[in-house]
C-alpha cells in the first residue's frame, strides 16, 4: 500500500515503494509512446510548480507529467533576493493553497525548505530539489533507467562521479540506489566529498580508470565551478584529466558501461562530447523516463483519495 | 451462507469462444480489418483463444492487443486501494480498424467506457465492437455488447466469477452468493 | 676569491679505495673499496687494486649516500641574478648534495604543470637531481587551489606556497583534502600573518633591547597546531618545514603519537644560532622563520633527539647583496645553506650533542627521502652513483670561496665548522671540494 502524503526525498523511503513508483513510471512511458499522450487520471487536480531557482528542464518535466495526466498546472518563478527568509516563504505558501489547489511542486534554495512546505500547508508536496539536499524525483528517473537498461538495479555496480557534496541529485541517489540493493561508489575530488559519507553505505575510490573499470553504470555530476566559492577546482582541464569520463577511458573498457548525466552537461569537462553523443549514453532516455517517473509519483500520490480523510 | 453454482464448465467455456468467433467472422466482410483488444485481466487469455480459433478457421492472423484501462477509470476519486497495472500493450495504430474489445464479464459498462475512451489515445477505428463470455446486466453507463457467450441475470450481492486455466488452477464460470 | 669546486665527468671506471662505507639503510659501516664502471656501482668490497683506473684514496674518509635537501629555492624561473638551476646544483654538490627538492615561489609561480615541466627539462643535464615542489594555490596568492593533479602527473613530488603560509583555515583544509588523492604531504610555512605583522626578528629580551619589532614564536606554533589538527582531520600528509619554536616541537610530538602522516624538517641556521647572535643586526641570519631564543635552540636538538624532527633541510635562499647590503627592516629574508650544511650539523648534533655520525647521516639522507619516497637504497649494484665522500674530522674555516651559489649571503663565513665534504658523486659527474 502506498502510504505517502508528501514525496520529499529517498532517505528511507521502502524499497518495494520505490519499486512501485518504478514499475507504475514504466506503464506511463508506454502512454508517452502512443499517438495520443494522455490519460484523464488526474482530471479537476490543481497542481502549484513554484520554483524559486531557476530551472527550466525540470519545470517542464513536471508540467508536461501533470498535463499528460489531464491535471491543471499553474506555473509560479520566484526569486529569493526578493523574499526575505522564513516569514515571507510562509505568506507566499499559504496565499497559494489558499486558492483551493491540491499539491505544490517546490524547487527551493535550502535545504529542508520542502519539509517546511508542509508544516505551512494542507496540500501534498513534491520536492524537485530543496538546495543541496534531495532531488528525489531526479534518482527516480535515474533508477528507472537503470533498470529498463539492466533490468534490475539490486546487485549493480553504479557510480556517482563529481562534487558530491553539494549535489543533491548525488544524495537522492544513494539513499535510492542503497534501499535497492546496489553496490555504490562515489568518485570526485577529495575535497568535494564529505568525510564520513562512507556511514550512508557508499564506497569512496578517487582513481576514476579504476571506478570505470568496476562500474556498470555511471552517473556523471556536473561541475559547477562558480558555485563553490574558494576555487575548490583548479581548473576545467585538471578535473577533465582526474574526473572526466573521456573517449580514452570509455574505449579502454572491454564492456559496455552505461552513461547517465542529469543534465545540463558541461562537454569537454565531467564528459566528452563523444561520450555524451555515444551509444553507451542513456542521458536522452533519462529525460523522457523523467516525465514518466514525474507521470507515476503524482499519480501515485493524487490519483487516489486521501485515506486519512476517510475515517469512519 | 455460501451456495455457490457452477453456471458453465471449461468445455462450455470453449464451445462459447468457438461461437463468438464464428459470428465475429460472419459479422464483417472485410475481416483483414479486424483487430482483437483484450481487457486485463481475464479478457486477454479469451482474446487470445480467439485469436488461435479465427486463425483456423480463416487463416488470417488477426492482430492482438491489451489494454489495462486503470489510468482511464473513472473512480479515481472514490477508491481507497491502489489498482494493480498490467499494462497497455498495442503496436499497432487503429484508424480505420474494427476493433473488437474482449472482456469476460460485463457488469456496470465503466470498464468498457474506460477502455473507449483509451483507444482514442491510438487512433480512430472505423468501427468498436464489445465480445464478452458473460454479460451480467445492471448497466450503469449506455453501453451494449454485440456478441455474448452466455447472458446470466444476478441480484444485489451476487458475483460472478470467471475462471480461466491461463489465470487460475481451475476453469469455469460460477454463480456467487453472498460475499464472494 | 673564485670557488674551488672542479666538477668532472667520472672516468669510465673509477675506484674508491679504503673508505669507511657507512650504509644508513642496512646501518652498517666497514672499511671497503667501491668499483664504478660508467657511474653505476659494480662492486663492494675489498676490491684488488687495478693498473690503469682512476683511484681515489678515500683512506680516512667516510663514503656514504648523497644528502638529499628536501626545501631549496633555486630562483628558476625568474630571478637568475640570485640563482638558476645550474648555479644551484653547483651549490648543492659543494655540500654532499645529490638531490633536491626545490620550492616553487618563482616568478612566475610554479602553479602549473607546463612549469613544472620546464624545470624537469632544464635539469635533465644537471649533475644533481631536481624534484620541483609545486604550489598549494594559484600565484601563491592563498585563495584558489592550483593544478595540483596535473603537477603531480608531470612531476611534482609535494605542495607548498613557502614563503607565505596558507593563512586561511578552509583553503588549507580544502587543500590537504585535495592533496590525499595524490599521496603528497604540504608543506605549509607555518607563520600566522596577523600575529607576525610587521615582525623582523624573534620577539624576546634581543629584540626589545635592539628596538627591533618582534614575530612572537607563537604566530609559528599556532600554525603547526593548526595544520597538525587539520591534517589529522582530512587523513592527508602534512610536513612541517623549518621548525623553530619550543611549541611547534612540542605540539608535533603529540600529534604523531595520534596519526602517523606527519613529518618535520629542521635548519642547519636554527641549530647553530640563538638569536642573541643578531645583536650586530646581521642581515645574514635575517629569515623567515626568525632565528629563535636559545631555549628554543634546545628543544629543537631534543626534539630530533626524540624523533620529533624527522630530518635537517637547509631553506637554500640566495639573495643578491643588494637584497641584504641595506637596513635590517628592509632586508630580505633568507640565507644559503647547502655548502656549509654538514659542517654546522656535524659540529652542533655530533660534536657538541653527542649524536652519532650514523645518525647524522640518516638525517640527511635516508630520512629525507624516505618523506619524499625517492629510492634509499644507493649502496647496492647496478644503481647509479649518488654518494658523498667526507672527513668528518677536519676542522675548517667556512669562507666566501667555499661558496658555489651566486649569492654569498651566509653567516657562517669565518665559522668554524666541523666535518668537510671533499667528494660528490652525481649523474655520470664527480665534484671535487678539495
Amino acid at each position: 500500500m502506498f502510504d505517502h502524503k508528501h514525496f520529499l526525498g529517498l532517505e528511507n523511503f521502502p524499497r518495494e515503494d520505490i519499486q512501485k513508483i518504478i514499475d507504475t513510471a514504466f506503464e506511463f512511458k508506454e502512454v508517452l509512446n502512443r499517438p495520443i499522450k494522455k490519460v484523464p487520471s488526474l482530471q479537476g487536480v490543481t497542481i502549484v510548480n513554484l520554483f524559486f531557482e531557476n530551472s527550466t528542464r525540470t519545470r517542464i518535466s513536471f508540467e508536461l507529467a501533470q498535463k499528460r495526466l489531464s491535471a491543471d498546472t499553474v506555473n509560479f518563478s520566484a526569486s529569493t533576493s526578493s523574499l526575505k527568509k522564513g516569514e515571507s516563504f510562509k505568506d507566499t505558501a499559504q496565499n497559494i493553497e489558499a486558492m483551493k489547489i491540491d499539491a505544490v511542486v517546490m524547487r527551493h534554495p535550502a535545504p529542508g525548505s520542502s519539509k517546511h512546505l508542509t508544516e505551512f500547508i494542507d496540500a501534498k508536496v513534491v520536492n524537485a530539489g530543496d538546495g543541496t539536499h534531495e532531488h528525489p524525483t531526479q534518482a527516480i528517473l535515474d533508477m528507472m533507467s537503470i533498470q529498463e537498461k539492466f533490468g534490475k538495479i539490486k546487485d549493480l555496480n553504479i557510480a556517482i562521479i563529481g562534487d558530491i557534496n553539494h549535489s543533491r541529485v548525488a544524495r537522492s541517489n544513494m539513499y535510492g540506489l542503497i534501499s535497492m540493493g546496489a553496490n555504490v561508489t562515489v568518485c570526485g575530488p577529495a575535497n568535494l566529498i564529505p568525510e564520513n559519507i562512507s556511514d550512508l553505505g557508499v564506497k569512496v575510490n578517487y582513481d576514476i580508470d579504476e571506478v570505470i573499470e568496476w562500474a556498470d553504470a555511471v552517473n556523471i555530476l556536473r561541475i559547477q565551478r562558480e558555485r563553490m566559492g574558494i576555487g575548490l577546482v583548479p581548473s576545467n582541464r585538471e578535473y577533465r584529466r582526474l574526473f572526466g569520463v573521456t573517449s580514452e577511458r570509455i574505449n579502454r573498457r572491454k564492456k559496455e558501461l552505461a552513461i547517465m548525466h542529469p543534465g545540463p552537461m558541461n562537454r569537454g569537462v565531467e564528459i566528452d562530447s563523444e561520450v555524451a553523443d555515444s551509444d553507451q549514453a542513456i542521458i536522452l532516455d533519462q529525460v523522457l523516463n523523467g516525465v514518466a517517473s514525474r507521470m507515476s509519483i503524482l499519480y501515485l500520490l493524487l490519483g487516489v483519495k486521501d485515506e486519512s480523510a476517510n475515517e469512519g | 451462507m455460501n451456495k455457490n453454482k457452477q453456471i458453465l464448465t471449461s468445455s462450455d467455456i470453449s464451445r462459447k469462444i468457438i461461437r463468438i468467433g464464428h459470428e465475429i467472422v460472419e459479422n464483417y466482410s472485410d475481416i483483414s480489418r479486424i483487430v482483437l483488444l483484450g481487457i486485463h485481466n481475464r479478457g486477454v487469455p479469451i482474446a487470445q483463444r480467439l485469436k488461435k480459433f479465427m486463425k483456423n478457421l480463416t487463416d488470417i492472423d488477426v492482430p492482438m492487443g491489451s489494454l489495462d484501462i486503470t489510468f482511464h477509470r473513472d473512480d479515481f476519486r472514490e477508491r481507497l486501494t491502489m489498482p494493480e497495472i498490467k499494462g497497455t500493450d498495442i503496436n499497432f495504430n487503429l484508424d480505420e480498424k474494427i476493433v473488437v474489445l474482449v472482456d469476460d464479464v460485463l457488469f456496470s459498462g465503466r470498464t468498457v467506457r474506460a477502455a473507449l475512451d483509451e483507444i482514442n489515445s491510438f487512433g480512430r477505428p472505423s468501427i468498436v465492437a464489445l465480445a464478452v463470455l458473460i454479460d451480467r446486466g445492471h448497466r450503469e453507463v449506455p453501453i451494449r455488447a454485440d456478441f455474448v457467450g452466455k447472458n446470466i441475470p444476478t441480484n444485489d450481492g451476487e458475483h460472478v466469477e470467471v475462471k480461466l486455466k491461463e489465470s487460475d488452477n481451475d476453469e469455469g464460470v460460477f454463480l456467487i452468493f453472498g460475499d464472494g | 676569491m673564485r670557488a674551488q669546486m672542479k666538477v668532472n665527468k667520472l672516468d669510465n671506471k673509477v675506484l674508491l679505495k679504503n673508505a669507511t662505507v657507512v650504509d644508513p639503510l642496512k646501518e652498517s659501516q666497514s672499511i671497503a673499496d667501491i668499483l664504478l664502471v660508467e657511474g653505476k656501482i659494480a662492486e663492494i668490497g675489498r676490491i684488488r687494486d687495478l693498473d690503469a683506473i682512476t683511484t681515489i684514496d678515500c683512506s680516512g674518509l667516510t663514503l656514504t649516500h648523497g644528502f638529499c635537501d628536501l626545501h631549496v629555492h633555486f630562483r628558476d624561473p625568474g630571478n637568475g641574478d640570485k640563482e638558476t638551476l645550474e648555479s644551484g646544483s653547483m651549490s648543492a654538490l659543494a655540500g654532499g648534495f645529490t638531490r633536491v627538492c626545490t620550492m616553487p615561489n618563482t616568478q612566475p609561480t610554479v602553479d602549473n604543470p607546463e612549469s613544472i615541466n620546464y624545470i624537469i627539462e632544464k635539469s635533465k643535464p644537471l649533475p644533481v637531481h631536481i624534484h620541483p615542489i609545486g604550489s598549494v594555490t594559484k600565484g601563491q596568492h592563498g585563495a584558489e587551489l592550483s593544478e595540483m593533479g596535473l603537477m603531480h602527473q608531470a612531476g611534482a613530488v609535494a605542495f607548498s606556497d613557502d614563503g607565505l603560509p596558507v593563512q586561511n583555515g578552509l583553503v588549507m583544509r580544502k587543500a590537504l583534502e585535495y592533496s590525499k588523492m595524490f599521496g603528497l604531504p604540504i608543506i605549509n610555512h607555518a607563520e600566522d600573518e596577523c600575529l607576525r605583522a610587521e615582525g623582523l626578528m624573534n620577539e624576546g629580551r634581543v629584540s626589545t633591547r635592539l628596538g627591533l619589532v618582534g614575530n612572537p614564536s607563537i604566530a609559528e606554533s599556532i600554525m603547526v597546531f593548526r595544520d597538525l589538527k587539520l591534517a589529522e582531520l582530512t587523513g592527508a600528509r602534512l610536513h612541517i618545514p623549518h621548525v623553530s619554536t619550543a611549541d611547534s616541537v612540542k605540539y608535533i610530538n603529540e600529534m604523531k603519537n595520534a596519526y602517523d602522516k606527519i613529518t618535520a624538517e629542521v635548519t642547519p641556521h636554527h641549530l647553530f644560532y640563538n638569536d642573541e647572535y643578531l645583536e650586530d643586526y646581521n642581515t645574514n641570519l635575517k629569515v623567515a622563520p626568525p632565528i629563535r631564543d636559545p631555549l628554543s635552540r634546545e628543544a629543537l636538538i631534543k626534539g630530533i633527539k626524540n624523533g620529533t624532527i624527522d630530518c635537517i633541510a637547509t631553506d637554500h635562499a640566495p639573495h643578491t647583496a643588494h637584497d641584504k647590503e641595506t637596513t635590517f627592516d628592509l632586508a630580505t629574508c633568507g640565507l644559503i645553506g647547502l655548502e656549509s650544511c654538514f659542517g654546522v650539523v656535524k659540529k652542533i648534533l655530533a660534536d657538541e650533542e653527542g649524536l652519532s655520525l650514523i645518525d647524522i647521516i640518516k638525517l640527511l639522507t635516508i630520512s629525507p627521502r624516505k618523506i619524499m619516497g625517492f629510492d634509499n637504497n644507493l649502496l647496492e649494484i647496478g644503481k647509479e652513483a649518488e654518494l658523498v665522500i667526507f672527513d668528518d674530522e677536519e676542522r675548517w674555516t667556512f669562507q666566501e670561496k667555499n661558496i658555489e651559489s651566486k649569492s654569498k649571503n651566509s653567516p657562517f663565513i669565518n665559522q668554524e665548522l666541523s666535518g668537510r665534504v671533499k667528494y660528490t658523486i652525481s649523474s655520470g659527474q664527480i665534484a671535487t671540494t678539495l
